[in-house]
C-alpha cells in the first residue's frame, strides 16, 4: 500500500516535471510578449510590470486579422479537402482490397519521408506557371498533398475496424456506394473522422516550411506572420514573442477544446 | 413466388476453387438448408446467391430470369447475417425501414410497413431503441424483421442462431419454422448445425469441400444417405462405422463377416461388390441394442445419462463406438456387454465410401413437412386476402 502511494507519488512529480520542461518554453514566450524590449534582454525574471506595448506595436505594424484569417482559411479548407478525398480511398482499401492496396499504402507513406524542400524548386515553378504563388486556393492544395497520407492511413486504421457486415447488409437494403458512406460508414466512424480531421488541422496550421516559400503577403498565415519579426531590424524579442503568442493562441485553445475528442479517437477504435 | 436454380456455379478465390461446380435447383416456398462442416463453401454459396460474391463461372436464375449480373437489392432477396449487423447508430425502427428510406418511400408508409413487420415479431415495444439496448434474441428479431420488411421473395439466412445460447437458439428454431408458414416465402438457411438443419428443412443440402455431397429431404438423408461422410455428418450422436468383409453378395443382399467371427445379412443391394472385399457397415447409435445373444461385444468405457436415454460408450478392438440405449440400463463403466443390430436398419459402404442401395426405401423418406397441394391452396387463399385488401402507403 505504502509503496504503491511512494510509486504514485513519484510518477507525479515526474510526469510534471517534464511536462513543465515541455511547455516552459512556452510559458516563456508568453511571458516575454508582456515585457518591454529592455526587460526581455535583461536577467530573467518572473517579476516584471505587464505591458501590452509589443502587442499594440506587433499589431500597428501588420494587422495580425489577416494572417489569421489566411490560417484559418488553408487549414479547415486542406482539412475538409482531404477528407473529402480520404474518406473514398481509405474505404475502398478498407473494404475492396486488391493485392496492391497494401504495396499503395506504403507507397503513399513513404512520400512524407521525402525532404520537402527536395520538390521546392519544381512546385514552385508549377505554382508560378498556374498563377497559384501567394494565393490561398495554392496554400491549401498543397496542404491537402501534404497530409493526405495521413489522414488516408488514419481513417483507413478506423475503417477497417468496421464490421464489413454493417456495409454488406447496407448494400442488401439498395445502398449504393454512396450511400453507404453518407448513411453508414461515416456516422458510424464520426470519432474517428473528427480526431483524423483535428490532426490534419493543428498540422496544417503549425506549417511553416511551404508557407514561407509559397506565400508573401496576400496569401501568408501565421507562420508567416511570425517569421516577419525575426528578420528585419534584428531581433526584437518582446515583438516577436506577442506575434508568437498571438499565432499559436488560436490553435493552442483549440486543441485544449478538442483533446477529448483526439486522444479517443486515436486510442480507441471507431465503433467500440 | 420465387424458385432459384443454380448452374454449374464455380467459385475461385485466386488458385484456391471454393464452389467446383454446383447444381441446385431450390423450389417456391421451400425451406432449404445448406448443412456442413466449416469450409465447405456453403457461407460462399449464400453470398454468390445474395450478390455480394460474384461466381467465377456458372449461371443464377430467379424465376428463370439470369441474375448474375443484377445487383444484391434489386434481387429481390434478403439476409440475415450471423452477426445480424444491425445499423448500430439507428434506432430498431430505422434499423427495419432503412431499405424503404433509400427507395424512397414515405415517412407514414415506411411506419406502417415496420409497425406490421413488429407486430409479427412481437418487436413494437422496442421500436425506439438502439440495437445496443437489446438482448441477443431481441436483436436477432431486428435483423429478420429487417428482411421482412424488404418483402423479399426468397430470404437467405447465414448461420442466424450461431450466436445465441442454446435455450434460446430452440426458441429462434420454433420461431423461424413458424414465421416460413406465416410468410410463405422461399427460405434458404445456411448453419453447421446438422440440427437446425434437420428440425427446420424441406430439403437439406449437404456440402463438403465445395461440392455437394447430397440433397434430400431430412428423412432421406437419415435413412439413405448416399454415401459415408453423409451418414456421418447426418444423425447425433453419430454414426458408427465397422469394418467388415462380404461373404456373399447379390442383389438381394449382403452376408458381411463382423468383426469377433459373426455374420449378418444386411439389406442391400450388393450387386456392385465382391464376395471377399472389405466393406464398412455403417450403424447409427439409436439402432443398437443390447443383446446378451448379440454378434458384437465389447467394454463400456464411459456412461453419459440424459435420463430418458443413454449414451454407452464401448471400446472393440477396431475402435470406440456408441450405442443409444434405454434411460434405465444398469451397466456400470467397465462392464463388458454383448449387442447386435436390425440388419434391415444397416448400411453398407465400399471401398470408396459410396452407400449401396437400401433393398427397400424408408416410408417416411419422401416426407416433406406439408402437402404441396395444401400449400397452394393456402397461398390462393392468401392471395385472395390481399387482394380485398387495400393497399396502404405511396
Amino acid at each position: 500500500m505504502n509503496t504503491s502511494r511512494l510509486q504514485r507519488f513519484i510518477l507525479a512529480v515526474l510526469a510534471w516535471s517534464i511536462t513543465f520542461v515541455i511547455f516552459f518554453p512556452i510559458l516563456w514566450m508568453i511571458l516575454t510578449g508582456f515585457k518591454t524590449e529592455a526587460q526581455a534582454i535583461a536577467d530573467p525574471t518572473l517579476f516584471f510590470t505587464p505591458t501590452l506595448d509589443s502587442y499594440a506595436a506587433v499589431q500597428g505594424r501588420a494587422d495580425y486579422f489577416h494572417f489569421a484569417y489566411n490560417s484559418v482559411y488553408v487549414a479547415f479548407g486542406s482539412t475538409l479537402l482531404a477528407l473529402i478525398i480520404g474518406i473514398p480511398a481509405a474505404y475502398s482499401m478498407a473494404f475492396l482490397p486488391t493485392k496492391r492496396t497494401k504495396g499503395t499504402m506504403l507507397w503513399m507513406l513513404s512520400t512524407k519521408m521525402l525532404p520537402p524542400v527536395g520538390v521546392l524548386v519544381p512546385i514552385y515553378l508549377i505554382f508560378r506557371d498556374l498563377g497559384m504563388l501567394d494565393t490561398r486556393i495554392g496554400l491549401t492544395v498543397i496542404y491537402t498533398l501534404m497530409n493526405l497520407p495521413i489522414v488516408i492511413w488514419m481513417l483507413y486504421t478506423f475503417f477497417k475496424d468496421l464490421p464489413k457486415d454493417i456495409l454488406e447488409a447496407g448494400r442488401m437494403d439498395g445502398a449504393s456506394t454512396f450511400q453507404e458512406m453518407l448513411f453508414l460508414l461515416i456516422p458510424l466512424t464520426l470519432p474517428g473522422i473528427a480526431s483524423t480531421g483535428l490532426l490534419s488541422v493543428i498540422l496544417s496550421w503549425n506549417e511553416a516550411f511551404w508557407s514561407l516559400n509559397l506565400t508573401s503577403s496576400r496569401a501568408a498565415p501565421l507562420t508567416a506572420y511570425i517569421a516577419s519579426f525575426s528578420s528585419p531590424e534584428g531581433l526584437f524579442w518582446a515583438k516577436l514573442s506577442a506575434a508568437s503568442t498571438m499565432a499559436v493562441a488560436p490553435i493552442l485553445i483549440f486543441g485544449w477544446l478538442t483533446q477529448k475528442q483526439m486522444v479517443r479517437g486515436l486510442t480507441f477504435g471507431a465503433v467500440k | 413466388m420465387a424458385t432459384l436454380h443454380i448452374k454449374q456455379v464455380v467459385k475461385r478465390f485466386d488458385d484456391t476453387e471454393v464452389l467446383k461446380g454446383i447444381d441446385l435447383e431450390v423450389n417456391d416456398r421451400e425451406f432449404v438448408v445448406f448443412v456442413g462442416p466449416s469450409g465447405c463453401g456453403k457461407s460462399t454459396l449464400l453470398r454468390i446467391i445474395a450478390g455480394l460474391e460474384s461466381a467465377t463461372s456458372g449461371d443464377l436464375l430467379i424465376d428463370g430470369e439470369r441474375i448474375n449480373e443484377v445487383g444484391p437489392a434489386d434481387r429481390g432477396l434478403a439476409m440475415v447475417f450471423q452477426s445480424y449487423a444491425l445499423y448500430p447508430h439507428m434506432t430498431v425502427e430505422d434499423n427495419m425501414g432503412f431499405s424503404l428510406r433509400l427507395a424512397g418511400v414515405g415517412k407514414q408508409a415506411r411506419r406502417e410497413k415496420v409497425l406490421e413487420a413488429a407486430r409479427i415479431l412481437q418487436l413494437e415495444p422496442l421500436l425506439d431503441r438502439k440495437p445496443k439496448a437489446l438482448s441477443g434474441g431481441q436483436r436477432q428479431r431486428v435483423a429478420i424483421g429487417r428482411a421482412i420488411v424488404r418483402n423479399p421473395s426468397i430470404f437467405l439466412f447465414d448461420e442466424p442462431l450461431s450466436n445465441l445460447d442454446a435455450a434460446l437458439r430452440v426458441q429462434m428454431r420454433i420461431e423461424l419454422a413458424r414465421l416460413h408458414e406465416e410468410l410463405d416465402a422461399t427460405m434458404i438457411y445456411v448453419t453447421h448445425d446438422q440440427i437446425e438443419a434437420m428440425t427446420m428443412a424441406d430439403k437439406i443440402v449437404v456440402l463438403q469441400g465445395g461440392v455437394v455431397e447430397q440433397v434430400g429431404s431430412p428423412m432421406e438423408l437419415y435413412h439413405h444417405p448416399c454415401n459415408r461422410f453423409v451418414a456421418g455428418f447426418i444423425g447425433s450422436p453419430k454414426m458408427n462405422f465397422l469394418p467388415v468383409q462380404a461373404q456373399e453378395a447379390s442383389a438381394g443382399g449382403v452376408r458381411v463377416t463382423l468383426p469377433g467371427g459373426g455374420t449378418s445379412e444386411v439389406a442391400v443391394n450388393g450387386e456392385g461388390a465382391r464376395p471377399g472385399e472389405s466393406l464398412e457397415l455403417g450403424i447409427r447409435p439409436e439402432h443398437l441394442l443390447l443383446d446378451d445373444q448379440g454378434p458384437l461385444a465389447g467394454q463400456i468405457k464411459v456412461i453419459e445419462r440424459l435420463g430418458g436415454q443413454t449414451s454407452l460408450y464401448v471400446e472393440m478392438d477396431d475402435g470406440i463406438i456408441t450405442i443409444t440405449a434405454d434411460g434405465d440400463v444398469i451397466h456400470r463403466v467397465n462392464d463388458h456387454v454383448r449387442f447386435g443390430f436390425e440388419p434391415e436398419r444397416a448400411h453398407l459402404f465400399d471401398g470408396q465410401g459410396l452407400a449401396l442401395a437400401s433393398l427397400q426405401r424408408h416410408p417416411l423418406s419422401g416426407l416433406v413437412r406439408q402437402d404441396s397441394r395444401e400449400r397452394s391452396e393456402i397461398s390462393r387463399e392468401r392471395s385472395e386476402n390481399s387482394r380485398e385488401r387495400p393497399e396502404g402507403g405511396a
